[in-house]
């Protein structure tokens, strides 16, 4: 254990973890006496165990799932939801690398549950102010030119302002995801139709027993909005809206309507429950903020993050991700001295717009506390604000778009948790 | 010279017959018309202003007995809350340290409720309730925030009369507001 600096508690495995994997291999390679020897009966100078008998055959997992040993990763769901059918569950930031989620990792925020539907059944209806009405089958939409795009999507309360504080990267800001989409580009759907120049709001609807609703400015529909049926290669996950979803990159999560099947051309927002009552930003004064469409720029980092611990001072690496709504991240910023000086990090390329980006920064650690943090500055100069300055203008019932700045506290044993906590 | 010229400019009318035509073409002619009744079927939403409301009404007795045999369980017999949001109360809250959303201190939007309901409850059955029983629930409901009096029919028209009390309270993004 003492090769790993740095270890998640939860993620390493146990002992049990090591019975469990043992009886989950099918056919029951010899797996040592007990499971202690076997700790150590897998290193050098022996001979491991997975060595001295074949392996699972091809065909144990048509659709391959991770190791054993992996079985911690998985979302973050609260266990005490008031209820499960309007709710979110997170993605595990802190245990992946990269810039994309794995689909069965993708945060999921749902408003009545997740549909099944039969692609076969599914149909897209465009209709209000165009010249020509239309209804698209999957065959349909799939015969538009092609397109695949890396985007973030983002839920807009991601975390809200008031505490509790999360304990973890993921409890903080795990409703943020990013895949490679593809799928056609709205406009084109839309040119086929014919919209009419009345037109200045999509009403978007999906086929879910919420029959989720938000209202997009025909502006985005026609500049960078897709309908998407693939997400990392393959068709999108049912959380994730199959058999189609409308992808608008970087607004907030909500408005990416999935199950899509109405898209309805109109010269003003509906005013939906959902752009109203919800997803709307109350300050101080009473008055509330609607239509708050853009993710604004942020960053976390998550190695260190909370609820890991370092085991040994000298080299870390520090390591996070950093995104904007309004384009591509510029510049990651880390201070490891509570804010009193900060440097560059190196961003990790393709830099792409409205996408997950990674920084890394090596680092030193002395043994002594530490509050480390980082900030993202996008393409528009803007600068990731602290959660100071953000409940200094909007307050704490605020709700929505909290993108500040999160530092985690170093206790001089190593263990990391959640500064603002 | 008049041959030459002549059959140039049947040269350019071809060319620019081609090139409407390649234009034409951009249309991938995908998809078919969708028909009255596909689209009568499926355009649920209701405008803020009550536009697409559908013809009956339904009063506030009505609307007390579909809530308390299809809504209580979720929001309480008299929209008080539970694992659904509380529905009454909270005027002149919005303003203070705990701030109450409810449909009478929050949603700007009368024939926003009729929407909601009929697209979106009760959760375990969402369009299963009547335009009757819509209409009467948004008067219970409306009725138990002392937006209409107890004998209060609702129909397309009266609703979208209502006048909530935090319609004017709604802003326009002005981020960034920080830096």
């Amino acid at each position: 254990m003492s090769e790993r600096t740095i270890a998640n508690r939860e993620r390493r495995p146990s002992r049990r973890h090591f019975l469990q994997a043992g009886a989950a291999v099918a056919g029951g390679a010899a797996l040592g006496a007990t499971p202690g020897a076997a700790d150590t009966g897998n290193l050098p100078p022996n001979i491991p165990e997975w060595m001295k008998a074949p392996g699972a055959p091809m065909g144990d997992q048509p659709y391959g799932t991770p190791s054993v040993y992996e079985k911690g990763v998985v979302k973050n769901i609260s266990k005490t939801l008031p209820q499960y059918l309007s709710a979110s569950g997170r993605t595990p930031l802190q245990e992946l690398d990269g810039i994309i989620t794995p689909n069965g990792l993708f945060y999921e925020r749902h408003h009545g549950g997740v549909p099944t539907i039969d692609p076969a059944q599914h149909r897209l209806m465009l209709h209000g102010l165009v010249d020509r009405p239309l209804i698209f089958a999957m065959d349909d939409i799939r015969r538009f030119p092609s397109q695949s795009r890396i985007h973030f999507i983002e839920c807009s309360g991601n975390p809200v302002y008031t505490k509790p504080y999360g304990k973890t990267a993921s409890d903080l800001v795990g409703l943020v995801s990013c895949a490679e989409w593809t799928g056609v580009m709205l406009k084109d759907v839309l040119d086929e139709a014919g919209l009419q120049k009345e037109a200045k709001w999509l009403v978007a609807e999906g086929a879910d027993a919420a029959a989720m609703t938000r209202s997009i400015p025909i502006e985005k529909c026609l500049d960078d909005a897709m309908l998407v049926y693939s997400q990392n290669g393959e068709r999108l996950r049912p959380q994730q809206g199959y058999p189609l979803r409308l992808l608008l990159p970087g607004f907030e999560g909500n408005m990416n309507i999935k199950w899509l099947r109405r898209l309805k051309a109109a010269a003003e927002p509906v005013y939906s429950r959902e752009e109203t009552s919800k997803y709307t930003d109350l300050m101080p004064d009473g008055t509330a903020r609607e239509f708050t469409f853009t993710m604004e720029a942020k960053s976390i980092i998550l190695r260190p993050s909370g609820g890991q611990k370092l085991n040994d001072t000298g080299f870390h690496e520090i390591s996070g991700i950093a995104w904007s709504g309004h384009g591509k991240i510029k510049r990651v910023e880390v201070s490891v001295d509570d804010g009193k000086s900060w440097q560059t990090a190196k961003l990790q390329e393709p830099v792409l717009t409205r996408a997950l980006t990674r920084f890394r920064l090596p680092w030193q650690w002395d043994g002594t506390p530490a509050v480390i943090q980082s900030r993202a500055i996008d393409e528009t100069d803007y600068v990731q604000p602290t959660l100071a300055e953000l409940l200094a203008v909007r307050g704490v019932n605020h709700y929505y778009h909290n993108n500040a700045i999160w530092p985690w506290r170093i206790t001089a044993n190593g263990e990391v948790s959640n500064a603002l906590a | 010279m008049r041959w030459l010229r002549s059959h140039v400019a049947l040269l350019a009318a071809v060319i620019a017959g081609l090139a409407a035509a390649a234009q034409a073409e951009e249309s991938f002619h995908i998809g078919r018309a969708a028909t009255p009744g596909e689209i009568k079927g499926w355009d649920i939403d209701i405008g803020h202003d009550g536009s697409n409301l559908p013809p009956g009404s339904g009063n506030v007795e009505r609307g007390r007995v579909v809530v308390s045999e299809q809504c209580a369980a979720c929001h309480g017999a008299d929209g008080q809350g539970g694992v659904g949001d509380r529905l009454v109360g909270g005027q002149g809250t919005l303003a203070g340290a705990k701030p109450v959303r409810t449909v009478g201190s929050y949603w700007p939007y009368a024939p926003t409720l009729f929407d909601y309901i009929r697209r979106a409850m009760p959760q375990n059955a969402p369009q299963s309730l009547s335009d009757e029983d819509v209409y009467a629930v948004s008067a219970y409901i409306l009725n138990l925030n002392g937006l209409v009096p107890a004998d209060a029919v609702l129909d397309a028209k009266t609703l979208a009369a209502i006048k909530m009390p935090n319609r004017d309270n709604f802003v326009s993004d002005p981020r960034p507001d920080v830096r």
